[in-house]
């Protein structure tokens, strides 16, 4: 496999967060249609690792490579581009109150510019895939946990990423929930989206084998490859 | 086959949403916000005030330009028995003093009245016809020139060419009157500068304000890769239309105010009111200035907001 096909690689990276050291002396290579399992305790640094990864963060120390950029030397212009090729299921979901279902999950076509007509059917064809086509017009607060992390997964993937980022995807859903979600995963990785997803969950990690990071007071403790 | 199904889907969504309004949703919210609601009163008193000091420097700047170049600011010499004979010259007394005044480099312009309008001038006083018989003196118009040297000098001149000639400066008066003229003006021109610069921090503080309350959706618009330009265009666009309709507001309730100044002032301005007028007759600089006011509110809307939300922003990565 190439150098052109590693779409995330870390050398040596530390995040501080104010005078904290969240992260550090990370090093790792994740392959074009990779899939990682993010693991570790709570504190760990895996919402860390996931914001860097989100480009919400720039590394304080190393060097950290991004679907063939150097996040380190890219202007700060060329970073929005850049998201929109990334999806994130955030673990409190982050849906905007005052937007349906159907615009929530649009919001990403809408700022990448795609015609109305287009919006209209994606949207509808992803909300009907989650099981929510009955609740297209609804706003999150009339949502249950699950159906609005459904959403929120709707929405990080509805601009077919080339980098999805999941942090407790699974965390409000139920078994079966989960394992459609874990399906969808599995066929987008397939397709070539190199997948991140952070988790608790160790019926989940024990039915899908897949490598994993572990973390452990923001170092990364072991690496599959 | 199940692409084929797709496909007409697709297409039949695309034709509902081209009759749907165009996907100018309201992702960041910012049709619910109090800012937003108090912004177009707060802009209107501004450009309530802005109406007012635009009259007073338009206003000054007409007087000023009146008292300088009418007729009023011309220096008169009055030349009596003017046919008689110059007793330095074989010249009459009244062609000897133009003469004089002619060869001056501090004058700019003489003209001698004719016979018809020094009866003119006179009318109001005397009454029509009043004056035949009357051995009138000649009334010489004179400009000075700006910077020339001082009229004494050939005010001696003229006195001994022309013995009991008089000289009537409205020089001092005249000026002293185009410096009031100029101060009006120079404090409406101050007054207009420290309203758009309330309006400029009001924009600016209802943006910050927006952009606090919305944090949350802002936060989350950037990172599924809104740019800069892209956030700050949303909340410019509602500013500017905030603005716009507070500046209209602002100009429309100063329209009777000004109405009823112009009705006032008419008399000393020289020109006419018409009471039964609806629509208050204005200078047509101010009324050009009004109208400018809404669309100067607007452009005052769309840069701050622009320049508040990229300065926000730029802490982000």
């Amino acid at each position: 496999m190439g150098m052109s096909a590693v779409v995330v690689r870390l050398e040596a990276v530390a995040l501080e967060v104010g005078a904290q050291r969240v992260l550090r002396d990370i090093s790792l290579a994740i392959p074009r249609g990779g899939f990682r399992w993010l693991l570790g305790p709570s504190g760990a640094g895996k919402t860390s690792l996931l914001r860097l990864l989100h480009l919400e963060a720039r590394p304080s120390e190393g060097r950290m490579e991004l679907l063939g950029r150097d996040i380190g030397a890219a202007p700060r212009a060329a970073l929005p581009q850049l998201r929109r090729r990334i999806g994130m299921v955030f673990q409190d979901f982050r849906l905007l109150p005052h937007l349906s279902a159907f615009d929530n999950v649009a919001l990403p076509l809408r700022l990448a510019g795609r015609p109305e007509g287009q919006v209209q059917a994606d949207v509808g064809e992803m909300l009907a895939w989650v099981g929510l086509r009955a609740r297209t017009h609804c706003h999150p607060a009339e949502l249950s946990g699950g159906e609005q992390q459904r959403v929120a997964i709707a929405r990080a993937v509805i601009n077919r990423p080339d980098l999805l980022l999941a942090d407790e995807p699974t965390g409000n859903l139920d078994d079966t929930q989960a394992q459609r979600l874990m399906l969808l995963l599995r066929e987008l990785s397939r397709l070539g989206t190199t997948i991140v997803v952070a988790t608790h969950n160790d019926v989940i990690v024990a039915r899908h084998p897949a490598p994993a990071l572990r973390l452990a007071t923001g170092r990364l403790v072991s690496a599959d490859a | 086959m199940r692409d084929v199904e797709a496909q007409r889907e697709r297409a039949a969504a695309a034709r509902r949403a081209r009759r749907l309004r165009p996907a100018r949703s309201d992702d960041l919210g910012l049709r619910r916000g109090v800012a937003g609601k108090l912004l177009p009163f707060l802009v209107a008193a501004m450009a309530f005030l802005a109406s007012l000091a635009l009259a007073g420097a338009i206003a000054a700047a007409g007087f000023s330009r009146e008292w300088q170049q009418g007729p009023a600011a011309a220096l008169t010499i009055q030349v009596p028995d003017p046919s008689a004979k110059a007793t330095d010259a074989p010249q009459s007394r009244l062609d000897r003093v133009v003469a004089l005044l002619r060869g001056s480099p501090g004058i700019a312009h003489v003209r001698a009245l004719s016979h018809a309008e020094i009866q003119k001038l006179l009318q109001p006083w005397l009454g029509s016809g009043a004056t035949d018989g009357l051995a009138l003196p000649a009334v010489v118009a004179v400009r000075e020139r700006d910077g020339g040297p001082a009229l004494g000098v050939i005010t001696a001149e003229l006195r001994a060419a022309a013995p009991g000639t008089l000289v009537d400066s409205h020089g001092d008066w005249t000026r002293r009157i185009a410096t009031l003229a100029h101060s009006i003006q120079a404090l409406a021109w101050a007054m207009l500068a420290l309203v758009m610069g309330v309006a400029t921090a009001v924009v600016a503080i209802a943006t910050r304000a927006g952009l606090v309350q919305r944090r949350d959706a802002v936060l989350l618009v950037h990172g599924l890769g809104a740019t800069d330009g892209d956030i700050a265009r949303r909340f410019a666009a509602r500013a500017t239309r905030l603005a716009f309709l507070g500046g209209l507001g602002g100009v429309v309730a100063a329209l009777p105010v000004l109405g009823l100044l112009a009705a006032l002032a008419a008399p000393i301005a020289g020109g006419i009111a018409d009471p039964t007028a609806w629509m208050p007759t204005l200078p047509r600089g101010l009324w050009l200035g009004l109208a400018a006011i809404p669309v100067v509110c607007a452009g005052i809307g769309f840069a701050t907001a622009q320049v508040t939300v990229r300065a926000w922003l730029r802490p982000l990565p």
